[in-house]
């Protein structure tokens, strides 16, 4: 029933920051994890190499036969994608929720150091709230 | 601009009433300087100890200021002489303005007699901050902690002040405790005064 598979992090440079899995379908290993996520960064910069129109910022939704992988990028580069089943709603709303939850638990902790590896167990804690909301929200609709 | 017209002009800057001035400011700015105000203290120091030190020492200078200011604009020059008066002043009168609101809770402590806490579920300074593991029991309340102790210290009350994480049954974090141990003398006075 899970509509999220999982959440993914990357910093600026590609290195994945954060990981996170929902449910059994689309799980992977650590290493399956860092591959998806570089790859993920090569392939929305070209996107945006590509692109016939001007000032494209990537690709923001990738669907596929199986899984829909949603992107949103922040202003200093930072990628926030989660990858969920197809035709799932509403996703933009959960990146933004989750990049602001972002900034308010880990940016402003004095203890994480940029770039790194995220592990604030508020970010956490409040990341785990806002993915239940999100279904309990998807339910009842 | 609005209702310049209508300020009273004082020709002496000693004349004009002191105001009470904008009572808030924004949570997001005050986070990101609490952050670097740590990290910086975290670059000065090579123990945990020490940092919880240099914390205390930043908020002692806020609380004795906190104090002269409180003093003059809401109690008209005058201060609280007593233990329970003084304890009170800050979980509600320094609390509310700090951090608008009052304190969860004021206890006396149960094992000592010297001994009071200020709980609060959870503190300001501590909003945005996850301890990493391998600190222990750090807690960044010790700025509050010191901002206590700054207060009390310069209204007479010498004691020793420290920030801690007390688990809470049922709930997923820990809520904080200043535990205030006042100095032998305090006490003393505070009988004789009965």
């Amino acid at each position: 029933m899970a509509a999220i598979c999982s959440l993914y992090i990357i910093n600026k440079s590609g290195g994945l920051i954060f990981y996170k899995d929902y449910g059994s379908t689309g799980r992977m290993d650590t290493n399956d994890s860092l591959r998806v996520a570089s790859l993920w960064h090569s392939m929305h910069a070209i996107s945006q190499q590509l692109s016939p129109v001007s000032g494209c910022t990537g690709i923001e939704l990738l669907q596929a036969d199986t899984f829909d992988l949603h992107c949103f990028q922040s202003l200093t580069g930072t990628k926030f994608f989660v990858v969920s089943e197809p035709g799932t709603q509403h996703m933009e709303g959960l990146l933004k929720h989750i990049y602001e939850l972002y900034t308010d638990y880990v940016l402003k902790n004095p203890f994480y150091e940029m770039e790194m590896p995220i592990r604030c167990e508020l970010f956490d804690i409040n990341l785990t709230q806002a993915i239940q909301k999100d279904r309990v929200a998807l339910l009842a609709r | 601009m609005i209702g310049v017209g209508k300020m009273k002009q004082y020709s002496n800057v000693l004349d004009r009433p002191l105001s009470k001035g904008k009572q808030e400011v924004s949570l997001s700015a005050f986070a990101f300087l609490f952050s670097e105000l740590v990290q910086y203290n975290q670059t000065q120091v090579d123990n945990i100890a020490e940092l919880e030190r240099r914390l205390e020492d930043a908020g002692y200078a806020v609380g004795a200021r906190v104090l002269e200011l409180l003093c003059h604009r809401d109690k008209g020059n005058r201060r609280e002489t007593r233990l329970l008066g003084i304890l009170s002043f800050v979980h509600s009168t320094v609390w509310k303005v700090l951090f608008g609101k009052v304190a969860d809770s004021l206890e006396k402590g149960t094992e000592h007699e010297d001994e009071y806490m200020i709980s609060e579920k959870e503190l300001l300074v501590n909003r945005f901050i996850s301890i990493p593991k391998d600190m222990g029991t750090f807690n960044c309340g010790a700025f509050v902690a010191g901002i206590v102790r700054g207060v009390l210290d310069g209204a007479g009350f010498p004691a020793v002040v420290t920030a801690h994480f007390v688990p809470v049954e049922g709930q997923q974090r820990p809520r904080t405790t200043i535990l205030i141990k006042f100095a032998e003398e305090v006490l003393r006075r505070e009988a004789r005064l009965g």
